[in-house]
C-alpha cells in the first residue's frame, strides 16, 4: 500500500484515506468577464496530461478533510513531495531536467 | 454584524435520542461473556461543538482558553479537562466535546469571548455520538478495523486521528490506557454498531451503562 506524507497532520497515512483531485496551481481568470470563450475554455476544461512530473491537488478525506499539493511521477507512481496550498513545489519538471544533464538522476 | 442564529438546540424539556436509540443498549447491560475483552459504554447526547478559527492568531488561542480553560491541541492532538475535551480536527478546526446540557452555554461563552473574529462556532451534538471501548483486547479489535497503527508508540494517549475504519470513516481517541473512543457520525452508527459486535464476537462483548 502507498502511504502519504499529509502535510496538516505530519504524518504518513495511507493511501485509501485520500482522494485526488486533480491537477493543481491552476488559477482562475482575475477577471473572467474578460475572458475569450477559448481562454474560458482552457481554463474550465483542458488538463496537461504529462508524462513525467506533475502537480497535483490532493485531499486527505478521511483524516483531516484539508486539500493539499503533491509532486507525483505519472510513470512510476513516485510522489517526490507534498506541500500546502500556497507553496511552491521544490520538484519540477524544469529542475528534473537540469539535474538530469548534470548526471544526477531523480 | 452578523446575524447568527444562536439558540439552545436541545430544550431541557425534550428528551434527546441518540443515534443507537434502536440498539437497546440499555437492556443489554450484563448480559455479554463475564470477563469480556472489550467492554462498550455509548457516551451519548454530549454537547458536541465544532470551532473553527486561525491558530495563529493569539487573540483566538487567548480567547480559546479564557473561556475553556484549555489551550488549543497541535495536529493530532486532544486534551482534556475533567468532562471536557478539545481535539484537534484539522489546521483551523477543533471539535469540543462538553458536558450534556452545557452545549449552549459554552457556544455563548465562546461567542463573547471571540466577539469580532472571524470564527465559527457550530453546534454538531446531534450529528454523531461517541462509543467507548475498554478492555485488553480493544486494540486487538482496531487492529483488525483499521489500517492506522495503533500501536502505542504510534498511537499514545492524548491523540487522536480521523481514519478509515471498517471501509467507513470515523475518529479514533486514545483517552486513557486500554480506552478508546470511536467517534462515531449518526448516519455510519448502525453500521459501526454491528461491525463491532461482529468485530468483537471473539474477545467477548459487554455493555456498560
Amino acid at each position: 500500500m502507498l502511504n502519504i506524507f499529509c502535510p496538516h497532520c505530519g504524518e504518513l497515512r495511507s493511501e485509501e484515506e485520500f482522494s485526488p483531485a486533480g491537477q493543481a496551481h491552476i488559477a482562475r481568470p482575475l477577471n473572467p468577464e474578460a475572458c475569450s470563450d477559448e481562454e474560458w475554455g482552457e481554463y474550465l476544461f483542458f488538463r496537461d496530461s504529462p508524462r513525467g512530473l506533475r502537480h497535483e491537488l490532493w485531499l486527505h478525506a478521511s483524516g483531516c478533510r484539508k486539500y493539499f499539493n503533491a509532486t507525483r511521477h505519472t510513470v512510476s507512481y513516485e510522489i517526490l513531495e507534498t506541500y500546502k496550498i500556497g507553496e511552491q513545489p521544490a520538484f519540477t519538471e524544469a529542475a528534473g531536467k537540469k539535474s538530469a544533464a548534470q548526471g544526477v538522476s531523480a | 454584524m452578523t446575524a447568527i442564529n444562536v439558540y439552545n438546540q436541545r430544550p431541557a424539556d425534550i428528551a434527546g435520542q441518540s443515534p443507537l436509540h434502536h440498539a437497546g443498549f440499555e437492556q443489554l447491560i450484563g448480559k455479554g461473556r463475564p470477563n469480556a475483552g472489550v467492554r462498550l459504554r455509548e457516551r451519548k447526547l454530549l454537547g458536541h461543538l465544532t470551532l473553527r478559527g486561525d491558530a495563529k492568531d493569539p487573540a483566538f488561542c487567548g480567547g480559546v482558553h479564557q473561556a475553556l480553560g484549555l489551550e488549543l491541541p497541535v495536529a493530532l492532538g486532544l486534551v482534556a479537562k475533567g468532562e471536557t475535551s478539545l481535539q484537534w480536527m484539522g489546521p483551523d478546526e477543533w471539535l469540543l466535546i462538553v458536558p450534556r446540557g452545557e452545549e449552549y452555554a459554552t457556544e455563548l461563552r465562546l461567542r463573547e469571548a471571540l466577539a469580532g473574529q472571524h470564527i465559527q462556532v457550530v453546534n454538531v451534538s446531534g450529528g454523531q455520538t461517541i462509543l467507548e471501548l475498554k478492555g485488553d483486547k480493544v486494540r486487538d479489535m482496531l487492529m483488525k478495523s483499521t489500517s492506522y497503527d495503533v500501536h502505542p508508540d504510534n498511537f499514545p494517549v492524548g491523540k487522536a486521528v480521523g481514519t478509515v475504519f471498517a471501509k467507513s470513516q470515523l475518529v479514533i481517541r486514545h483517552t486513557a490506557e486500554n480506552t478508546w473512543e470511536l467517534l462515531v457520525r449518526r448516519s455510519f452508527a448502525d453500521y459501526i454498531w454491528l461491525w463491532l459486535q461482529d468485530a468483537c464476537a471473539e474477545y467477548g462483548l459487554a455493555i456498560e451503562a
